[in-house]
């Protein structure tokens, strides 16, 4: 089995120097594309070869790629790339930023030169301290061998590479947010369109893509479209990095064909449950995922399997719940978070996640009242997509929707007394709050 | 008065972005980095060396968490309470901490020692639960390693 991404990772994970990593066939996509490519070959293979966005939303690259006005009279375009990592449960991106920097490097001066960008940032998340001096390092030398800077390899393509570490909020890992923060302003996502690709960051047309999406780049232009195509069982091109945390006995990260099952990475991979413990479901992607569940473990992890089920695929890192862990105690957790890390911006958002975390906090303390799942319904519906300005509240909804589906009892148990109550959470205001929300 | 070495450094990030003010959150971290967190007084002196407002530049500092506005001690301790740390018990850890330090969320150890800060995932999910202490990472947590854990750090 092939495992392109990671097949050049030491056991002790430290990076391989520039020299090490050429020795290994490193940077031979950029001598390919700079001397035999044309930018349009190298965003015809990307396209021809089905990749995916690894961040989260599955978006084809290629695709995302073609809307860059290619016009050669615009004198700056940005390639970034987003490595700002902090969805609860997500530790992929880490990997390639602390072991393989120089792939990722190799991965982005390619599609740099694919979208014909001249300025490349390294969105790097605080937190991730080894992995933001081994990235400046490999920079340096990148720089010191001639494959960053002014005339690259004598090709007259140049680029310029720079490593931003943020200062922490989650919704600087949404890409207009993101944008926003590399301006200097608060990470509030900006309002499309107009579309990064044609404006984004300092008014330029921008790309930004997932550490792991960009490091598949150099294979896919060394091997091609459907060798990358065949590394996978299914229709979702590639190989992906996928994980499982949670009571699990051997829980890890591994580089896996897309298309394998969740029961063969739980059991196969993860040495199934702890002892004495049963599996009761899991966040397939990451925490803004939706719930599966054991009638689900034969579907197969790529995204439009785990679409088909009810999920999403995510960022491909499981979070495992096991029996004896309170449903309504992980939700809440949950809802913690993407309480406090609403920018805050939309109102839905901004009041109504810690509306949500109240009303769990307060049936986990045994005080809950009859109407509070519906309470919790209605708001599953009312920061659903279309009724915020971005993706994170629909995201936080989606462990909470399914929570309710498939966990319903373990909610109802904590509401000691079932109050009278009407089916409508809330019968005077519900009218004036459609209406509201239909003009927004 | 920003120092020389400051200055230098806020120069660097300045050089990179169209204009001064978008290197205010670089210029910030620098600043960060030398005092240890921003007082009033910091934020006045980064925002007329950036030529932006002092109010505007708050609005930026305010609405980042590893912005420090308020004093912190020698040491901050980041305690990860996402999900995967949830599950495998973090709560156990924080009880731990909170005993040994007599120290809340926010506060301040009196020796000035340590500051105890709830963080989000650390991105080190499969080894839950962790947390860091200033640059360095801590995996795989249990209450009975956090006394040489904490000895290292004076
Ligand atoms: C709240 C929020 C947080 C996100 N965080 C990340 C992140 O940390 N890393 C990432 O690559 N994408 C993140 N995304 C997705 C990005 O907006 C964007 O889709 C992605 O970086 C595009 O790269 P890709 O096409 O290669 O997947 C986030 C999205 C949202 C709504
Ligand atoms: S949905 Fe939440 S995070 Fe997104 S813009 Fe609205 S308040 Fe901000
Ligand atoms: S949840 Fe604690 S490290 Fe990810």
């Amino acid at each position: 089995m092939e495992r392109p991404l990671t097949e050049h990772i030491r056991k002790d994970l430290r990076p391989l120097t520039l020299k090490e990593y050429e020795q290994v066939g490193g940077y031979l996509s950029v001598r390919k594309a700079l001397k035999d490519m044309a930018p349009k070959d190298i965003q015809s293979v990307v396209k021809d070869s089905n990749l995916r966005g690894r961040g989260g939303a599955g978006f084809l690259t290629g695709l995302k790629w073609s809307f860059v006005p290619m016009d050669s009279s615009i004198d700056t375009k940005y390639l970034i790339v987003n490595a700002d990592e902090m969805e609860p449960g997500t530790f992929k991106d880490r990997l390639l930023l602390e072991s393989a920097p120089h792939q990722l490097i190799e991965g982005m001066i390619v599609s740099a030169y694919g979208i014909q960008a001249n300025i490349s940032f390294v969105f790097l998340r605080w937190a991730y301290k080894e992995a933001a001096n081994n990235i400046r390092f490999a920079i340096q030398e990148a720089y010191d061998a001639g494959y960053l800077g002014h005339n690259i390899l004598g090709s007259g393509f140049n680029l310029e590479m720079h490593l931003h570490t943020g200062v922490g909020r989650y919704i600087c890992g949404e890409e207009t947010a993101l944008l926003n923060s590399l301006e200097g302003k608060r990470a509030t996502p900006r309002a499309k369109p107009p579309f990064p690709q044609v404006s984004g960051l300092f008014g330029k047309p921008t790309i930004v893509n997932n550490v792991e999406t960009l490091s598949c780049i150099p294979h896919i232009v060394n091997k091609g479209a459907d060798w990358f195509q065949k590394l996978s069982l299914t229709n979702d091109a590639g190989t992906k990095l996928f994980g499982v945390s949670g009571k699990v006995r051997t829980p890890g990260l591994w580089e896996l064909p897309m298309g394998i099952t969740m029961r063969e990475l739980l059991e196969e991979h993860a040495g199934g449950m702890q002892d004495g413990l049963k599996f009761r479901g899991a966040l397939p992607g990451g925490a803004s995922t939706d719930f599966l569940v054991e009638q689900h473990l034969d579907v197969k992890m790529d995204y439009v399997s785990i679409a088909a089920a009810g999920s999403r695929l995510g960022t491909g890192t499981m979070i495992v719940l096991d029996d004896k862990t309170s449903v309504v105690g992980f939700v809440r957790n949950l809802m913690h978070f993407f309480a406090q890390e609403s920018c805050g911006f939309c109102t839905p958002c901004r009041e109504g996640i810690p509306w949500i975390e109240k009303i769990l906090t307060s049936l986990e303390a045994g005080k809950g009242e009859g109407h509070d799942l519906n309470l919790l319904d209605f708001h599953t519906k009312y920061l659903g997509p279309g009724n915020t300005f971005c993706a994170l509240a629909p995201g936080a909804m989606e462990p909470l929707q399914s929570a309710l589906r498939y966990f319903r009892k373990d909610f109802e148990q904590y509401i000691a007394e079932e109050l009278p109550h009407t089916t409508d959470p809330l019968p005077v205001k519900r009218n004036r709050l459609i209406t509201d929300i239909s003009k927004f | 008065m920003l120092s020389l070495e400051e200055t230098h450094e806020i120069d660097e990030a300045i050089r990179i972005v169209p204009y001064k003010k978008a290197a205010c959150i670089e210029a910030l971290k620098v600043v960060q980095e030398h005092r240890r967190w921003i007082s009033d007084e910091s934020l006045r002196e980064v925002a007329d060396y950036l030529q932006m407002s002092a109010e505007e530049l708050d609005s930026v500092a305010t609405f980042y968490n590893m912005i420090h506005r308020k004093p912190v001690g020698r040491h901050v301790i980041l305690l990860c309470d996402s999900i995967s740390c949830w599950v495998m018990g973090y709560e156990n850890i924080r009880a731990a901490v909170m005993e040994r330090l007599g120290i809340q969320y926010g506060q301040t150890t009196e020796d000035n020692r340590f500051t105890l800060l709830p963080n989000p995932c650390l991105g080190t999910c499969n080894h839950a639960p962790a947390l860091m202490i200033d640059n360095d990472l801590y995996r795989d947590v249990t209450p009975a390693m956090l006394g040489d854990i904490l000895d290292k750090y004076s």
